[in-house]
């Protein structure tokens, strides 16, 4: 028998549909592949009962001849940001520790109907504030790569660094990523996976932790594009729990696939040229802009004149709601209490605190109260909002010009764990070009490219116009066609 | 803009985050690095430009005004919402005493 972990979305609910293996025999052979995996620290707990439980559903539903779900036999991963009834929910936090929700977000409930297990949940940077999965109160997540000739670990990038890990190293066919300025796109293009966040509102927010409620987006990630098409049908729909989903219909994105891109225009952003860039970046995004000409499109240049302002605007906004948001942990209601002998109610507050949040976070909830305090709301708070809305015209502009935009997702490929941590400011340049697509609400995804000399993945970024995912997804496919990315990740762990 | 030791203490308090002398020393120069790096948005020409009330345009909808028109967001679940809390008693959360 095939190696069944070696196979992704399609091939596993195409393959229990057709009754070449069971369910089971595909939830067993990834339980084991996680447990055999510890040494990535991708996850913070396993399900393996859950991963059972939900594929004998599916074994049961196919002997009865029922019709199956989307993604009925895919056993997932759940980025550990996502309530789920009766499993420990910590968005990697020290203050959530033991936060057992009654309740399911709306997303992992829709994947349960859908026909997927759940491995476990995943790791993350905590509160999914940091872009390389070292700020997680449950310890720094490896990448199953490695330089070649290294055994120095790397980051999987982050946030969503426990859900990379785990697609890039096999122990889970996809898993689920959120995106607030970066964290489902870096990741995957650190470690040669695929991933995609949708247009804002597309998949609903209830019962995912916070951090910027007006830029979290949750999306998939999966090793091909049609997995992602796949999945991302799975988690979309509109929510009434939530206020900002969308009320609009979900489109087969699986089925409209399609990388002939004849009469399509696709932009080439020349303000990404930015200086500390690498020329491997650079020499990937001139091949896959060869690519797409090769599937039939046009390249034109655009011009996106606000993007060195997106990154300064992103670390004003998302802060400001984080501080917002966060503002709940307080010891009384769930989590951790730190009550000091003697101490009152507000002292209760600011010990519970200080021991619940790590260093990241305690920066951003205060960098976010600052920029909302009194004296200074307009100069930051209220600048930043302008810029915002300045980097969303920009973007219309440039869809004046071309239907979708090819940049790369990083500026840099993964970089050794515990290497960057000195600098803040360093650590948030990573997101330089992933920041202005979610300023501006816009789908956007990340498709493995090439590798570079040493041996690690370069990601390639399509950034779409409002509600279309089809034509980011179609680009994405038209590259992987062509980038023919077979690098995996050599067995260490 | 810079902050001194005193503003991010002030800060910090704000926050309701409690922070030792040497957690202030080493936060003043990390904020004040971010501080000077987000400065730059002050070269950008806002005038006359509207900050972003929402990313995507979208009309705010009216939930049926009923009680409990969701089951999960809605009331009588006293249990599910105490169960988590560190401290609950007759059906309340539990804090120190606010009033000597």
């Amino acid at each position: 028998m095939t190696d069944l972990t070696s196979l992704g979305v399609r091939e596993i609910r195409d393959g229990v549909a057709a009754g070449n293996f069971t369910a089971r025999e595909v939830a067993e052979a990834f339980n084991a592949a996680v447990e055999a995996a510890t040494a990535l620290n991708a996850f913070i707990v396993t399900t393996p009962e859950k991963a059972l439980e939900a594929a004998d559903a599916v074994d049961a539903a196919r002997a009865k001849g029922e019709t199956l779900g989307s993604m009925a036999g895919v056993p997932i991963g759940m980025k550990d940001l996502f309530a789920t009834d009766g499993v420990q929910t910590t968005a990697a936090s020290h203050i959530l520790e033991g936060f057992t929700p009654r309740y399911e977000s709306t997303v992992s409930a829709k994947l349960w109907e859908a026909g997927c297990g759940m491995l476990g949940k995943l790791n993350l940077d905590q509160f999914a504030m940091g872009s390389s999965n070292e700020t997680s109160y449950f310890g720094n997540v490896c990448s199953p790569w490695r330089k070649e000739g290294s055994n120095a670990a790397m980051s999987p990038g982050g946030s969503s660094g426990g859900s990379s890990s785990a697609v890039a190293a096999r122990i889970a066919p996809a898993a689920t990523g959120t995106d607030t300025g970066g964290s489902i796109r870096q990741p995957a293009a650190f470690t040669g996976i695929c991933g995609i966040k949708p247009t804002y509102g597309r998949c609903s927010r209830w019962g995912v932790v916070a951090f910027a409620s007006s830029l979290d987006q949750a999306g998939p990630m999966a090793r091909s594009v049609e997995d992602c098409a796949i999945m991302l049908g799975a988690m979309a729909g509109f929510d009434p729990k939530d206020a900002t989903s969308l009320d609009a219909p979900v489109p087969d994105w699986f089925g409209g696939l399609n990388a002939d891109l004849r009469g399509k225009k696709v932009g080439i952003p020349k303000e990404y040229r930015m200086d500390g860039t690498s020329q491997e970046i650079l020499d990937s995004w001139e091949k896959g802009a060869e690519w797409l000409r090769d599937a039939g499109a046009e390249i034109v240049e655009v011009s996106l004149p606000h993007t060195k302002y997106a990154l300064p605007a992103y670390y004003i906004v998302a802060p400001a709601e984080a501080s917002s948001n966060l503002a709940r942990y307080d010891g009384v209601r769930y989590g951790l209490r730190d009550l000091p002998e003697g101490a009152g109610l507000q002292d209760m507050y600011a010990a519970t605190r200080a021991a619940g949040f790590g260093d990241e976070v305690k920066r951003r909830v205060m960098l976010g109260t600052y920029v909302l305090s009194a004296g200074f709301y307009d100069a930051y708070y209220t600048q930043a909002m302008k810029v915002r809305t300045l980097v969303q015209r920009d973007f219309d502009a440039a869809f004046g010009q071309c239907d979708v935009i090819l940049a790369p997702t990083t500026p840099t490929p993964s970089f050794p764990l515990n290497s960057l941590n000195d600098d803040p400011l360093t650590m948030y340049l990573n997101d330089v070009f992933a920041v202005p697509a979610s300023l501006a609400g816009l789908p956007a995804m990340s498709v493995p490219a090439t590798v570079t000399a040493d041996g690690l993945p370069l990601g390639l970024q399509l950034v779409g116009r409002a509600m279309d995912e089809q034509g980011v997804l179609n680009a994405g496919l038209a590259i992987e066609q062509r980038a023919g990315f077979v690098a995996k990740p050599e067995r260490w762990w | 803009m810079s902050v001194t030791r005193e503003d991010v203490a002030k800060i910090a308090k704000l926050a309701r985050i409690a922070m030792d002398e040497q957690e202030l020393d080493r936060m003043v120069p990390e904020f004040n690095n971010i501080l000077a790096w987000v400065e730059q948005l002050g070269e950008v020409d806002t005038a006359g430009v509207e900050p972003m009330t929402a990313v995507i345009p979208q009309a705010l909808r009216l939930r049926d005004d009923v009680i409990d028109a969701d089951p999960q967001t809605g009331g009588g679940r006293q249990d599910d919402v105490l169960a988590n809390a560190p401290v609950a008693e007759h059906g309340f959360y539990g804090v120190p005493k606010v009033i000597e």
